[in-house]
């Protein structure tokens, strides 16, 4: 088990830079800018601080329930080689330090978010807490090829906590932000478990590729990005984006949908070569495409984000089409 | 061998380290809950009937 790999392992005194490392800082800054985005558009009048304190919980949140996963998956996290040096697996945290540090920031941030801003936020920022450490982490992740599906609720769920935390509620178009990185999130993730699947399948993690194989995932992959460019669009016909945003979301979602298709016909993850197993992300046969998808996920969807955010900040009146 | 003497400076470093960082972050805490109170309050308190 994790805690039991996790006690033993510990060689060096732990410095605070390997407490601050478990929170995963980069997942941090992304949860920031998504919780955000939901806040802004939401737009009611907050209080500049308040706003400021619920973006911290929403950070702090995520930073938690990152412990809680790191130090429960140490056991799995020290077979691949992507996660083998995070603090648990390579001995600088005890398990169960990580472990008290989840627990104590999950309930100081559920607790502020609450007297800050209201409990409807508050709850949701429990619950998405709970989702990612409970139901994905212990549950889902090790379980069942639809991890990441299901699971990539608790990554989807910030816009709609921010959202909660300025105006007390969530609407459809909070919702709408939510239902973008949760179909966004099947595509982003097997395009890069494609070209990474040897390694979940050594430490046992039931990854689409693994279970079901390339050809399956690759179509699966096609099927969800069908699905996820009309949700990218919808806003703007739901009075949440405005022209530029009708834009972005319509062309950036015709070169989504031609990467996937492309990556269906392509052969990516069926040709890898033992021989050539020199680093975790070689391009191997094929690889090439589901890379090139992985990569402009990322662009998409900060593109999109960055657009609302940037056409709330300017005052630029929603289109409204429907 | 590893000097002994040189393990247990880097852990007395290392505690240091964890411990100005805890502090900080209690004092952050403290200041949070300070300025969200009068901020959710501020208003109310100056309104209030005497």
């Amino acid at each position: 088990m994790a805690m039991a790999s996790a006690q033993t392992n510990v060689r060096a005194p732990a410095r605070w830079q390997d407490y601050l490392q478990l929170l995963k800082p980069r997942v941090m800054s992304l949860v920031i800018f998504t919780a955000l985005t939901g806040l802004v558009c939401a737009g009611a009048p907050m209080n500049p601080i308040l706003a400021a304190v619920a973006i911290l919980c929403i950070a702090v949140g995520a930073g938690a329930s990152a412990a809680l996963n790191m130090w429960f998956d140490a056991d799995i996290d020290a077979k691949m080689r992507r996660t083998r040096g995070r603090p648990v697996p390579a001995g600088k945290v005890q398990g169960a330090d990580a472990l008290g540090l989840g627990v104590t920031l999950s309930l100081l941030s559920v607790m502020m978010m609450g007297v800050a801003t209201n409990w409807l936020a508050a709850g949701l920022l429990a619950f998405t807490i709970l989702f990612y450490a409970v139901v994905y982490t212990m549950w889902l992740k090790r379980w069942t090829a639809q991890n990441i599906v299901i699971g990539g609720l608790a990554g989807a769920l910030p816009p709609v906590i921010g959202w909660a935390a300025a105006t007390g509620t969530a609407p459809l178009n909070a919702w709408l932000l939510c239902a973008i990185i949760f179909m966004w999130t099947p595509p982003h993730f097997w395009a890069l478990s494609l070209y990474t699947s040897e390694d979940y399948a050594k430490a046992g993690v039931p990854m689409m590729p693994v279970v079901k194989g390339a050809k399956s995932t690759r179509a699966q992959i096609l099927a969800y990005s069908l699905l996820l460019i009309p949700v990218c669009v919808a806003p703007a016909f739901t009075g949440l984006g405005g022209p530029v945003y009708l834009a972005v979301s319509a062309l950036g979602g015709l070169v989504f949908l031609l990467l996937a298709w492309r990556l269906f016909r392509s052969q990516a993850g069926e040709a890898a070569d033992p021989r050539n197993d020199d680093g975790l992300y070689d391009v191997r046969a094929g690889a090439r495409d589901a890379r090139n998808l992985f990569a402009f996920s990322i662009l998409y969807l900060a593109l999109l984000f960055a657009t609302l955010l940037g056409e709330h900040l300017a005052g630029l009146k929603p289109l409204e089409l429907l | 061998m590893s000097d002994p003497n040189r393990e247990d400076e880097d852990f007395a470093k290392a505690r240091r380290g964890r411990n100005i960082a805890i502090a900080i972050g209690l004092v952050v805490f403290i200041v949070l809950v300070y300025v969200v109170t009068v901020v959710r309050m501020g208003a109310n308190v100056i309104d209030r009937p005497i």
